[in-house]
C-alpha cells in the first residue's frame, strides 16, 4: 500500500529538484505504477504545474513534455506523420483511454521499466532526455544508465529522414508486452530495438543489402536479431519463446517497413 | 491540504489528506456511482471525467484533481439514463457491475467521436472489462444506438 504524508505541486523546477533529494520523497508522473508499489512516501512532488505538458514541435525537433500523456501522444498528428502511426501503435495497446490519459510519457521513460512500450517507440527514434542537472542524454544511454534524484523534463526526437515501425506481441489485449519491437531505417541503417525481453529495451543495428530479396533479408535481420538479444523467462513467456518471436516480429516489421506485410 | 474540486457542477472544498485517492473522495461526496474494482489500473469500473477527458479515479490522487471539473455518472444523468435504459431494453447487460465504468466511457468516446467506427468502439473501450465477458452484447447494443440515434437526426 502506497501512503503519502505530504502533497507539494512544485512552483518551479528548482523546488521540485531540490525536495527530489530526499529519499523518501518522490515524483509522480502518473502515479499509475507508483500507486502499486508498497512504499512510505514523506512528501510526493507534483510536476503538473510546471508546463511540461505540451509536445512542441520545431524545425529539427520535437519535443515533449515529462508530464504529456500517453493519449496525447496518441492523438498528436504531427508525431505520428513523422513516425508513420508507430507511435500511436506503440500505445494503443496499453489498457485502455482512461489509463493512457493519466500515464505520462515521463513516468513511463523515467522508470525505464522493461515492459515499457514507450521506451522500446522512442529508443527506435533519435531520441534525447532532457535531465535537470544532467543536461541532454541520448535514450539509449539513459535507458542504461541507474536511478537518481535528477529530473526528467521532456524527451527530445531530432528529425531525420526515416521510416519506422512498431510491433508488440501480447498474450491477451491490454496485457504487458511479451515482446516489443521498434524498428527504423535511416539512410541504408536499421536500428531494431527489443523491449519486454522482460529486459528493457535495447538497440542493435543491421545493414540494408539491397542486393537481397526483401523477404529473404527480413529473414535474416529477424534471426540476426535474435541472435543479438539476451532473452529471459517470466510468468508471461518463456525465453526460448520470446526469441521465437523476435525472430519473427522483427522480420514482419521488416516486411511492414516495405509494405509488403 | 486544502482542495477545490468542481464534481458535476458544484465546488466543494475540503482539507484532505495527501494520500487520499480520487475515487474515495469522489464517494465521501455522494457520488457512488464510482466504483472501486480491480485498484490496479486495468478495469475501468472507476472511469470519471476530469475536464472532459475519462480518467481512472482509483489511480489518482485527489489532490491532482484540485482546480479541475469532475463529472460521474450522477452529473450526466440524461445521458447516462438514455444509453443505459438502451442498454437494458436491448438485453446487452448481464450483472449491471461494470456499467457506471462502461457508461462513462461510452458518453466520453460519443464526445469524442461522432460515429466511430467498429475498430474504434473496441480500442477505446478496451479499458473497460466485463466480468461476465458480455462485450458481444455491449458492442451490439452500442451500434444499435448509434444507428437509431443518426436516424433520429
Amino acid at each position: 500500500m502506497l501512503t503519502i504524508k505530504e502533497y507539494v505541486k512544485a512552483a518551479t523546477i528548482d523546488e521540485a529538484y531540490d525536495l527530489n533529494q530526499k529519499k523518501t520523497n518522490c515524483i509522480c508522473g502518473g502515479m499509475i505504477w507508483l500507486k502499486m508499489q508498497r512504499k512510505n512516501v514523506q512528501t510526493i512532488i507534483d510536476l503538473s504545474g510546471l508546463g511540461l505538458d505540451k509536445i512542441e514541435e520545431r524545425e529539427d525537433e520535437f519535443e515533449i513534455g515529462a508530464m504529456v500523456t500517453l493519449r496525447d501522444i496518441e492523438e498528436n498528428k504531427a508525431l505520428n506523420d513523422y513516425t508513420n502511426g508507430a507511435v500511436k501503435e506503440s500505445v494503443r495497446h496499453i489498457v485502455g483511454v482512461q489509463f493512457r490519459n493519466v500515464a505520462t510519457v515521463g513516468g513511463s521513460i523515467f522508470g525505464r521499466f522493461g515492459f515499457s512500450d514507450v521506451l522500446t517507440m522512442f529508443i527506435a527514434l533519435d531520441s534525447y532526455v532532457k535531465l535537470y542537472k544532467g543536461g541532454i542524454v541520448s535514450l539509449e544511454e539513459f535507458a542504461k544508465m541507474p536511478k537518481d534524484r535528477d529530473i526528467l523534463m521532456s524527451i527530445i526526437v531530432k528529425k531525420q529522414p526515416l521510416k519506422c515501425v512498431y510491433m508488440s506481441q501480447r498474450n491477451t489485449k491490454t496485457d504487458f508486452p511479451v515482446i516489443a519491437c521498434g524498428l527504423s531505417l535511416v539512410g541504408d541503417t536499421y536500428k531494431i530495438v527489443l523491449g519486454a525481453r522482460p529486459a528493457k529495451a535495447a538497440a542493435i543495428t543491421y545493414k540494408k543489402d539491397e542486393s537481397m530479396d526483401i523477404k529473404e533479408f527480413a529473414e535474416k535481420m529477424g534471426e540476426a536479431a535474435a541472435e543479438s538479444f539476451d532473452f529471459n523467462t517470466n510468468m508471461r513467456a518463456s525465453a526460448e519463446y520470446r526469441k521465437h518471436l523476435a525472430k519473427v516480429i522483427v522480420k514482419r516489421a521488416c516486411l511492414k517497413m516495405e509494405g509488403v506485410y | 491540504m486544502i482542495i477545490t474540486v468542481n464534481i458535476n457542477g458544484k465546488n466543494v472544498t475540503e482539507d484532505i489528506e495527501a494520500d487520499l485517492i480520487l475515487l474515495d473522495f469522489l464517494r465521501k461526496h455522494g457520488c457512488y456511482s464510482v466504483k472501486r474494482g480491480c485498484e490496479t489500473s486495468n478495469c475501468g469500473l472507476c472511469t470519471v471525467l476530469m475536464d472532459e477527458k475519462p480518467v481512472l479515479s482509483c489511480s489518482m490522487l485527489a489532490a491532482k484533481a484540485d482546480g479541475k471539473n469532475i463529472m460521474t455518472l450522477e452529473g450526466l444523468q440524461k445521458e447516462a439514463e438514455e444509453f443505459g435504459t438502451f442498454v437494458a431494453n436491448q438485453g446487452a447487460e448481464q450483472c449491471g457491475f461494470c456499467n457506471p465504468g462502461f457508461i462513462m466511457n461510452v458518453i466520453a468516446m460519443f464526445r469524442e467521436y461522432e460515429n466511430p467506427t467498429d475498430e474504434e468502439i473496441k480500442e477505446y473501450l478496451a479499458g473497460n472489462l466485463c466480468r461476465c465477458s458480455g462485450y458481444e452484447g455491449q458492442m451490439r447494443a452500442i451500434k444499435k444506438f448509434m444507428a437509431e440515434r443518426k436516424g433520429a437526426k
